[in-house]
């Protein structure tokens, strides 16, 4: 079993490796829109330092769910997506790891992104990390969640725009989390209540959206 | 069959509901303007004002009883959406279609009398408080069940994909509103609990709990009468259909 859901990862890294610019535009993507708040509110270094967390996580959430779409909608049109259904494995492993395959190209080049554009806005090393543990225990949630978009939006008219309707309102509880670990350690307090917090709901995602998304496949691919 | 129970799977028939749901809409109909006479009566003329706040509070016989519907009628859909899923009962889909755009009325209408109330008390419209921002939260939960359903062509799959939202939903919906909670919170907490005997005058909560009922009961006509329709269109073509309308024709 180990062997054919490493046979899948392996496929899905291999594929994105063949095709890097999917990967890199959702990287560019990030450092873009935190590069225009600095020129939307004013250079101000502790303004910029107030929002910085806050800015982060939007543009990592922002990212995350431009990517969603190639999660399974490429399969979905070449017909390798109903394969998948074949395999004598349950639905959800397999989503599962196809949708840790998705975090490792897309969520964590944020994390290891954002020291760099944290350190841009005026944070320091200890809030940057902060930030980093938090993107790292947060940037699955979203692929997770996502993935439970992505499949509900597989064929769909416009599904592009009606994922960031389905998505972003469920994205609410891990950029509060988030975000508000690094606010703590600004003002002085410890971040590990909301870091726990996003553990506890990553652990919590992890047990239960794979069964969401293979729901969704099945029923879209009916 | 036997007389003493009431068949309940009857009513999954779509014909039969449609029957029910056409006799059952005016009781509802009639007991919601009712109740809707009754408590903005006693809301807005037989209550005291409030020692603090005088008149702008009357809003709150507006307010509360919609916002706990906002949250009851999500509840609900979610139920029903899970029905449809899980055991195929059409008549589940049809209902946790029809509930959609009444939950979403409601979600608005909390948010609008929330903002009007919140001028005169808070001084502001809007604040990025836990509840205004779960409420509105739960607003494009609605909007996104909503366009959902109405992306996906195919009528079944629509409905189950909606359904798998509607779920997930309803699993968030306390998550979201407690990560609000300890983000920010400037709302009062709850006044009326079942635990606890009020804290409002008497004549206050009843007033409530009858506008409460009033929009209950309006929402069950509402319902009913999307339902209805909705049958109409998915069975269009079966001849129970045909019947009806030739005998409903003036």
């Amino acid at each position: 079993m180990t062997a054919s859901l490493f046979a899948l990862l392996q496929r899905d890294l291999v594929l994105t490796l063949r095709r890097p610019q999917d990967a890199l535009t959702v990287a560019g993507f990030f450092v873009v829109v935190v590069a225009l708040f600095p020129l939307g509110i004013g250079p101000d270094p502790e303004v910029l330092r107030t929002v910085a967390a806050g800015v982060l996580w939007v543009a990592a959430l922002l990212a995350v769910m431009l990517s969603l779409e190639r999660l399974f909608a490429d399969d979905y049109r070449d017909g390798s997506l109903e394969q998948l259904l074949l395999v004598p494995l349950p639905l959800a492993l397999l989503v599962l790891t196809r949708t840790f395959g998705h975090w490792l190209v897309a969520g964590l080049p944020l994390v290891l992104l954002s020291p760099l554009l944290g350190l841009q806005l005026g944070l320091e090393a200890r809030e940057i990390g902060v930030l980093m543990l938090a993107l790292l225990l947060g940037t699955p949630i979203l692929s997770l969640i996502g993935a439970v978009g992505a499949a509900l939006t597989l064929g769909v008219r416009g599904g592009g725009v009606l994922i960031a309707l389905l998505i972003l309102p469920l994205y609410v509880p891990p950029l509060i989390l988030g975000s508000g670990a690094v606010d703590a350690v600004m003002h002085g307090s410890s971040a590990q209540a909301h870091l726990s917090l996003l553990g506890a709901l990553l652990i919590f995602a992890l047990v239960t959206t794979p069964w969401a998304t293979a729901a969704a496949v099945r029923i879209m691919l009916d | 069959m036997s007389r003493t129970r009431i068949q309940w799977f009857h009513f999954t028939a779509p014909a039969n509901f449609y029957d029910l749901a056409g006799r059952l809409i005016p009781a509802f109909a009639l007991l919601s303007v009712i109740l809707f006479a009754m408590g903005l009566y006693l809301g807005l003329w037989v209550a005291p004002p409030d020692y603090q706040q005088g008149d702008s509070y009357r809003i709150i016989y507006i307010h509360v009883p919609v916002a706990w519907m906002s949250m009851f009628l999500y509840v609900l859909m979610a139920i029903y959406a899970g029905i449809g899923l899980i055991w195929r009962i059409k008549m589940a889909e049809v209902m946790a279609k029809s509930i959609a755009p009444t939950g979403a009325l409601f979600t608005f209408l909390a948010l609008w009398t929330g903002a009007l109330w919140g001028r005169p008390t808070w001084g502001v419209y809007w604040v990025w408080d836990a509840r205004l921002t779960s409420e509105l939260i739960l607003l494009f939960l609605f909007l996104g069940y909503m366009a959902l359903h109405a992306a996906i062509e195919d009528r079944q799959r629509a409905a189950n994909a909606s359904a798998v939202l509607a779920l997930v939903g309803v699993v968030n919906v306390p998550i979201i509103y407690f990560s609000v909670q300890w983000w920010n919170t400037l709302h009062q907490g709850a006044s009326i609990t079942v635990t606890q005997a009020p804290t409002m005058a008497t004549i206050m909560w009843v007033t409530i709990l009858i506008m409460f009922l009033a929009c209950w009961m309006y929402s069950i006509a509402v319902v009913l009468a999307r339902a209805r329709t909705e049958i109409l269109e998915r069975e269009r073509r079966a001849r129970w259909v045909q019947e009806r309308l030739e005998s409903e024709k003036p």
